[in-house]
Order: structure tokens, then sequence, then C-alpha cells
């Protein structure tokens, strides 16, 4: 109890009529991952909303540790064309960094080069870079990250992936993620909810993928990187790395 | 050759147009600019009722400007209709109602030209201590708000999440836009006070490639703006306030040019010769 930093204790969230999300308790403390993972409508931001209290639950209680530091990383954000903007300022938008910090946290998540870049030039890869190295730069206690990785190329995703295990290890912080890749979700985290308006099953990532309810709604086959990819091949790869259509035989 | 009501007149609109550039970036920023009219067009409202009880017209606009700012954060959460549903409702049915008021209360006479374009030429002494000592509240305010009411601006959740007091920030916010714009009444009309608060900032986003800078460069436009617009206004006995606008949008004409482009190419031209 007291290394914890953010506790939902049986929490909901009532709208238009209907419950968005009910029955959820979590507890995230210092030094863990704790991994939210569930189809499209689940309640999973709903749920990120509410351990950061930007939602009040209609339904159970929220506790937040006093005095934290939270960075959060939200599933979407745009920013409007009529502000100028660059990285830099974006790093600095709710705590002011020293400079050489901003260039540690972009080097981190690899853009340092684009520190003094237009944020509206960045690609959406690196904006979800930039988000990223807005979190890490304020050292946070508390980090929630709702996919953070979307649009990230598949090696940038992975290196993504360790770097925020990295940071768990060297800042100590207590993580809050919201992701899809069920693969990084078993290997890289201390706590899997599974959810689906409600809490489907918790518990190891061991432990989870063998629930019943957890096989019902992702299949039996926990890793995408084994599943086949069949594709015919149509065209013929020639050595200078040109491509060659199969079927104009020229 | 500077007569005392010319050198109040440049007294006052130059303070007014220090403010007006960061709050019109702001307004920019937060695509707020028919708030500002529907402010404006209840100022009317205010002018009555000053009028009418024989009141500071500036304190009446200022306190009829918060309770419509007031009534629109109420609106929002009661209704379901969208903002600009709701400014339109609110613009025109205080405009009705200020109208209808003045109708009834038949023994005031206002100049209602002067109202709705302003006469930066006949304000007096306690205008211009209104302009420069309110201004500089909503300028200390804005600076001491700034950095949560700027986060609240890129991403309400985000500034929220991360603990700065984004609601209060926004609410301080409307307060500044109905202070401003009480103020500006006598010196640029409601019709026109959107167009000093916008103009500038719009023509400073061109030129400007941080938030900071742009509301710096927005504020110098709008003195420019005065300066040339009064002396404009005085070489073709043109209305003040108008000449001033066409003035800020001359340079915002000017801001299209792209500049920085012309010079980057007559360098390289310069480096291949």
């Amino acid at each position: 109890m007291n290394n914890s930093l953010v506790e939902l204790n049986n929490c909901g969230v009532f709208r238009n009529q209907k419950w968005l999300v009910r029955g959820v308790s979590l507890k995230v403390s210092q030094g863990e991952i704790v991994t939210l993972i569930g189809p499209n409508g689940s309640g999973k931001s709903t749920t990120a909303k509410m351990s950061l209290d930007i939602l009040k639950p209609d339904e159970g209680t929220n506790t937040i540790k006093k005095d934290i530091r939270i960075s959060y990383v939200p599933q979407k954000i745009s920013i409007d064309w009529s502000l100028p903007l660059r990285s830099i300022d974006f790093v600095n938008l709710v705590t002011k960094h020293k400079t050489s910090e901003i260039n540690d946290a972009l080097g981190i998540t690899g853009i340092q080069h684009l520190i003094n870049e237009d944020v509206r030039n960045l690609s959406g890869g690196e904006f979800q870079r930039l988000l990223m190295a807005r979190a890490i730069a304020k050292e946070p206690h508390f980090l929630v990250l709702d996919e953070p990785v979307q649009g990230v190329d598949y090696s940038g995703e992975i290196a993504l992936y360790k770097t925020i295990q990295e940071i768990v290890k060297k800042i100590n912080c207590g993580i809050l993620l919201i992701s899809h890749n069920l693969h990084v979700v078993m290997s890289q985290t201390d706590y899997v909810i599974c959810l689906n308006g409600h809490v489907c099953c918790s518990g190891i990532p061991s432990s989870v993928i063998k629930d019943q309810e957890y096989i019902k709604l992702f299949g039996s086959n926990i890793d995408p990187t084994l599943s086949l990819y069949k594709h015919n091949h149509d065209h013929h790869h020639l050595p200078d790395g040109s491509i060659k259509e199969a079927n104009k035989n020229k | 050759m500077f007569d005392d009501f010319i050198i109040r007149a440049f007294v006052a609109g130059i303070g007014l147009a220090l403010i007006t550039g960061p709050l019109g970036c702001f307004i920019i920023w937060r695509r707020l600019s028919y708030f500002g009219d529907t402010i404006a067009h209840s100022a009317l409202l205010g002018v009555v009722i000053a009028y009418a009880m024989n009141f500071n017209l500036i304190i009446a606009v200022f306190a009829v400007s918060c309770f419509i700012a007031l009534s629109l954060l109420f609106l929002q959460k009661r209704t379901n209709l969208p903002d600009d549903a709701l400014l339109g409702l609110l613009a025109h049915s205080v405009l009705a109602i200020g109208l209808v008021l003045l109708g009834i209360v038949s023994f005031i006479r206002i100049d209602l030209m002067g109202l709705l374009f302003g006469d930066i030429l006949s304000v007096n002494i306690t205008d211009v201590l209104f302009v420069w000592v309110g201004g500089s509240i909503v300028l200390i305010v804005l600076i001491l708000i700034w950095r949560p009411l700027f986060a609240a601006t890129v991403n309400l959740e985000l500034a929220k999440a991360e603990g700065l007091n984004a609601d209060l920030a926004n609410a301080i916010f409307t307060i500044l836009i109905a202070s401003v714009i009480a103020i500006s009444i006598k010196i640029v009309g409601i019709l026109l006070i959107t167009g000093l608060l916008i103009i500038p900032a719009a023509a400073s986003r061109n030129l400007s490639s941080t938030p900071i800078q742009m509301a710096i460069i927005s504020s110098v436009i709008g003195l420019v703006s005065v300066v040339l617009g009064l002396q404009t206004s005085m070489i073709w006995n043109s209305p003040t306030g108008p000449t001033i606008l066409a003035i800020a949008l001359g340079v915002f004409i000017l801001t299209l040019i792209p500049l920085k482009k012309l010079l980057i190419s007559k360098k390289k031209i310069e480096l291949s010769n």
C-alpha cells in the first residue's frame, strides 16, 4: 500500500444512459508495468482517464498519491494549425526543462535532430516519439501510456517498448500501459488487466493467457509474430533491388 | 501640432494594442473569434444599463460581459448544442434585449455610431487610466496563467492529467477577454474590437515560429497599426477605429509575402554566382 501510486477501487463511468466501464479495480506501484488490453470500446482509455483523475468515476473511488509527478501520453492529440509550436516548446508544455534534459529525452526516443522542427511537420510516428520524449523528460513517478507506439515503424516499436522498460528501471516509476501488441504485453508486463466493459480477467501474464475469458477475446494464439501471413508472389526481386513483375515476361 | 486629445488617443490606443496582441493569439489558437464577437455584441446591453442607471460605462460592460461568459459555460454543460449555436443564441438575444431596453428607456440618447465603431478621439483621462491600469492587470494575470492556459490550449486532458489547473485558467481567460472588450468599447467600438484582437495576431502568425514570439509580434503589429491608423485618419479625416483596422489588414497582407524564401533564394543565387 505504501508504495502504490494510483488505486482504482471498483470504479465505473456512466455516460449517456450506459456504463462505459464498470467495476474496475487496479493498483499501480512504483517500478511496475500494469497493462490494459481489450477490444475497441472496452473502456481502456476511460479507465486510464480515471487513473489520472481527468474523469471522475460515477461509482467507486480513485486514489492518487499526493505530490507525485504524472506524465500522460494520450491516444489522440491534434495540434491546431494556428499554433506555432516547435518540438522543444512541446516538451516544455507543462514543465520547463533545461535544454540538455530535452536533448536527452529526445535522444532516448530517437528524434534529437528534430528539436527545433515545427510540430506540424513531424510525421505520425515522429510525433508519437515526441509525445514519449515529453513524458520521459518530466521523470514522472506515474506514467500513463495510451497506445504509445501507434504509427511507429516496426523496429521503432520494439525499440520504444525497450525504452519504456529502461525508463521503469532508471527512474523507478509506475506505468499504466494500454497496448494492442499482445506479444509485447505478455513478455514485458508485470500485471495484465483484460477489459471488456468490465474486468474479464487479470493477473500475471502467464496466468492470464490460460484464462477462458482471455481466450474467448483474443484466441489461443497469443503470439502474433508466429501467425502466418500468406501472399502470392506476383513479382521477382532482381539483384539490384528493383522489382520485375512476374506476369509481364519482358 | 499635437493637441491634448490626440495625445490621449495615442496613449490609449497604444495601451490597448499591447494587450490585444497576446490575447488575440489565444483567441486564434482556441478558435474563439466568434466568442469575442458574442461578448462584444452583448456589450450594448451593458452600455444601456450604464446610461439608464448613470453608472460607469466600462464597469457596466465588464459586468454584463462576465455574465454572458458565465452563461455560456452554464449552457455548455446543460445542453447538447454545439458551441457556435450557443454563441449565436447568446449574441443575438442579448443584443435584442439591449435594443429593447434602449427603446423603453426613452430618455437615453446614445451615440450609436460611436458605440458601434468607437471614437478614440473622445477618450478622456479616466478612459486612458482604465486602459493602462486595467490593461496592466490583464497582462500580468495573463503572464501568471500562461503555462496552464497554453497547455490547456494545446490539449486540455493532458494539462489536467499532469496536474495543471486548466479549468481555472480557462475561466480566468474568459474574464480577461470580457475586461479587454469593456476597456476597448470607447476606443474601437463593439463591431470592431474582434478585429483588433484577431488581425494583428493573424498577421503575426505568418512571421513567428514560437508561441511567445507570436504574442510579442502581435502586440508590435497592433501598436504599428494604431500609430499609423491614427495619423492616417488625421490626414484623410477618416473614422479612426476603421482606419486602424484597415492598416492592420495592410500589415497582414504584407506578411503574406514570403520574405524568408525570397531572401534565401537571393542568397542561393549570390552563392551560385
